[in-house]
């Protein structure tokens, strides 16, 4: 028998009686989004800025490699999208465009029709998620509701820059992926 | 070892000790926070655990959807019976690939089929790369605990071994200065990986998908570089719904550091074009927990570790007294299921102050399995010490004139006996305590003399 063949008959064999699946109700959200995103945000060590005070950024620092999906801030890309993911681990900065964003937890979403490489957002030195006002929702629940059931490869929540504590619980920000995650509400 | 044995050994630095339980009770009360700012929680655990107990009594036709909507989706599905087979799946892709390195995420499955030492045996380097896990590795250590595999350890130790392997300055215990050497040493691994390995959070029938949760982004940067990626997963990891992550995604982090969420949260559902996706789906003894039905929901466990930041044993026992893969109180009713010989003593490594089962989002009856397993253990096992002098106890109970005469000599046989004998190896109760001071009569004595 094979392993599946028989995985599937030790649990068939069980005859259990089936229980319930709970429908999932509608909660209460906080009733400013854009004020509790922000909030949610800076809590995971990520910042709200305007367009204006991101383009004086980019200006004031001079980052060598720029990479910009978002139309919004196209004009600051610098390079070309590589054959290779590989090939951007030296980019600085990303600018990407995210769908929608949940308040209470400052997760914003992303598919592959805003990713033209999946290892963008976590390759880069700095990161840089463009959403709309209108597209922040109360949790997660709208969240999901939101996607429904559209179809890519592959999705990402992304909350924050990346960080650990694994050193005596001591946060520190850019383990391994984005060192900053700044997010524009347009 | 038994876990009183263990426990001993984490004792002696009591220094050491008391960091670890304070560490892990601010943990405890973080979550707290959180969850403070949610007024559904309860009825959020409480979904999560319908969902999950709806999902474990059709368990088999959800794996058959899973399969069958992955395999569309262009994810190879493996089954595999027990950890010999899971590793054989890995080490023949691997051969395929004539791969000689692998970078992989946290992943308690593998820790459990010990995927690790199978493929160093085969000379494959394996680089874990969430970055507790990257220090026990440099150390050969397990993990001590689930979602924090280092907390065990102090930045001096960690400043220590960086030192020895990574070269960083020496004496250097700067959190900071070492997350950075950990991440140009890891970067440069993530460049060369052809294979990533990850574990799997949760999987959804209903697209085939599957969804891992980092706060490193350690997981995405092993696996968006590589051609291949093989998750791993525990059979019990799959949820109906894609919305049913809304519930489990809000109780997860939470539950764990007191985040309102992982910072990346990765949907897998078909591979980059031109690059591979594996899926093993893994038994290894989890068909019979889900046959003991005392002990089935058991695998209702999303692997928050909160119930371990709550346990006052665990905060003072540490992770490595339970000898198990998965340690504290869920680690003490999963472990018996494997080897009930083996973990006899940890349902015993309890207050059954019921705690962890207030605290799990999943709402695992965790004391009471505790409690039921000690029956089990008792059963199987027979008369112990305490036993014994419980048995000798009824007969004095039973027996008016033996009680009298034994609660005499005791009083007067405690004030002069040496301590030496008082604290004998046989008398359990008094390690680590001391007796009560003796009241100079007894209170029938005492109710003779005051009462008429």
């Amino acid at each position: 028998m094979s392993s599946k063949a028989s995985i599937l008959a030790a649990i068939k064999g069980l005859n259990m009686k089936e229980k319930p699946l709970p429908e999932i109700p509608d909660f209460e959200v906080a009733p400013d989004l854009v004020e509790a995103y922000t909030h949610s945000l800076t809590g995971n060590k990520g910042t709200v800025v305007s367009k204006k005070e991101l383009e004086q950024l980019i200006l004031e620092t001079g980052f060598p490699k720029i990479y910009s999906s978002s139309p919004a801030f196209e004009s600051f890309t610098n390079c070309k999208l590589p054959q290779h993911p590989a090939d951007f681990a030296d980019l600085d900065l990303a600018i990407i465009e995210g769908q929608f964003a949940s308040a209470e937890n400052a997760a914003i979403w992303l598919d592959e029709s805003n990713l033209d490489l999946r290892a963008i957002p976590f390759i880069t030195a700095h990161l840089v998620i463009v959403i709309k006002k209108e597209n922040i929702v109360g949790n997660m629940h709208e969240a999901y509701e939101r996607i429904g059931d559209t179809n890519s490869g592959f999705g990402v929540f992304i909350a924050g820059p990346s960080k650990t504590a694994d050193i005596e619980q001591s946060l520190v920000i850019g383990a391994h992926g984005a060192m900053s995650l700044r997010v524009v509400i347009l | 070892m038994s876990h009183p044995e263990n426990a001993t050994v984490f004792l002696k630095d009591k220094e050491r000790a008391k960091w670890h339980d304070d560490t892990l009770w601010i943990v405890r009360q973080k979550r707290d926070v959180t969850i403070h700012q949610i007024p559904e929680w309860e009825k959020l655990r409480e979904l999560a655990s319908q969902i999950k107990d709806h999902t474990l009594s059709k368990l088999d036709f959800y794996l058959e959807e899973l399969e069958k909507n992955a395999t569309a989706n262009g994810i190879k599905v493996h089954w595999a019976e027990n950890a010999e087979e899971h590793n054989q799946i890995i080490g023949k892709i691997l051969d395929e690939k004539n791969c000689k390195a692998i970078v992989k995420s946290k992943s308690i499955l593998t820790e459990e089929c010990h995927l690790n030492p199978f493929l160093e045996e085969k000379g494959i380097e394996v680089v874990d790369t969430d970055l507790g896990e990257r220090i026990i590795q440099f150390l050969k250590q397990p993990p001590s605990h689930i979602v924090m595999p280092a907390i065990h350890l102090k930045k001096s130790d960690i400043s220590d071994i960086f030192h020895e392997k990574l070269h960083t300055e020496k004496g250097n215990v700067d959190p900071v200065y070492l997350t950075y050497a950990a991440r140009l040493h890891l970067r440069e691994k993530f460049l060369q990986a052809k294979v990533a390995i990850t574990g799997v959070n949760f999987a959804i029938a209903e697209t085939g998908e599957f969804v891992v949760c980092t706060n490193e982004g350690n997981a995405d940067m092993g696996v968006h570089l590589a051609d291949t990626h093989i998750a791993c997963m525990g059979i019990e990891k799959l949820i109906p719904r894609r919305k049913d992550l809304g519930v489990f995604l809000r109780l997860l982090a939470r539950s764990a550091t007191g985040q309102s969420i992982t910072n990346y949260n990765s949907h897998f559902r078909s591979p980059s074009p031109g690059k591979e996706l594996h899926l093993i789906l893994v038994n290894n003894g989890r068909t019979k927990q889900l046959a003991r039905e005392k002990f089935r929901n058991s695998l209702k466990c999303i692997r928050c570790g909160a119930c371990m930041n709550t346990c006052p044993i665990y905060r003072r026992s540490g992770g490595f007294s339970y000898g198990s893969t998965v340690p504290g109180p869920i680690g003490s009713i999963l472990s018996p299921g494997i080897d009930l010989k083996k973990y006899s003593t940890l349902p015993f490594a309890s207050t059954l102050c019921g705690s962890c089962t207030d605290v799990c989002p999943v709402k695992i009856n965790i004391h009471e399995q505790l409690y039921e397993w000690r029956q089990e253990i008792t059963k199987a096992n027979g008369a112990s010490l305490k036993g014994l002098s419980m048995k000798l106890a009824d007969g004095i109970f039973k027996s008016p004139l033996a009680y009298k005469i034994s609660g005499k000599m005791m009083r007067a046989s405690l004030k002069t006996l040496p301590d030496s004998i008082i604290y004998n190896p046989l008398n359990a109760w008094g390690k680590g305590r001391n007796l009560p001071d003796l009241p100079p009569e007894s209170f029938k004595d005492w109710y003779k003399k005051n009462r008429k």
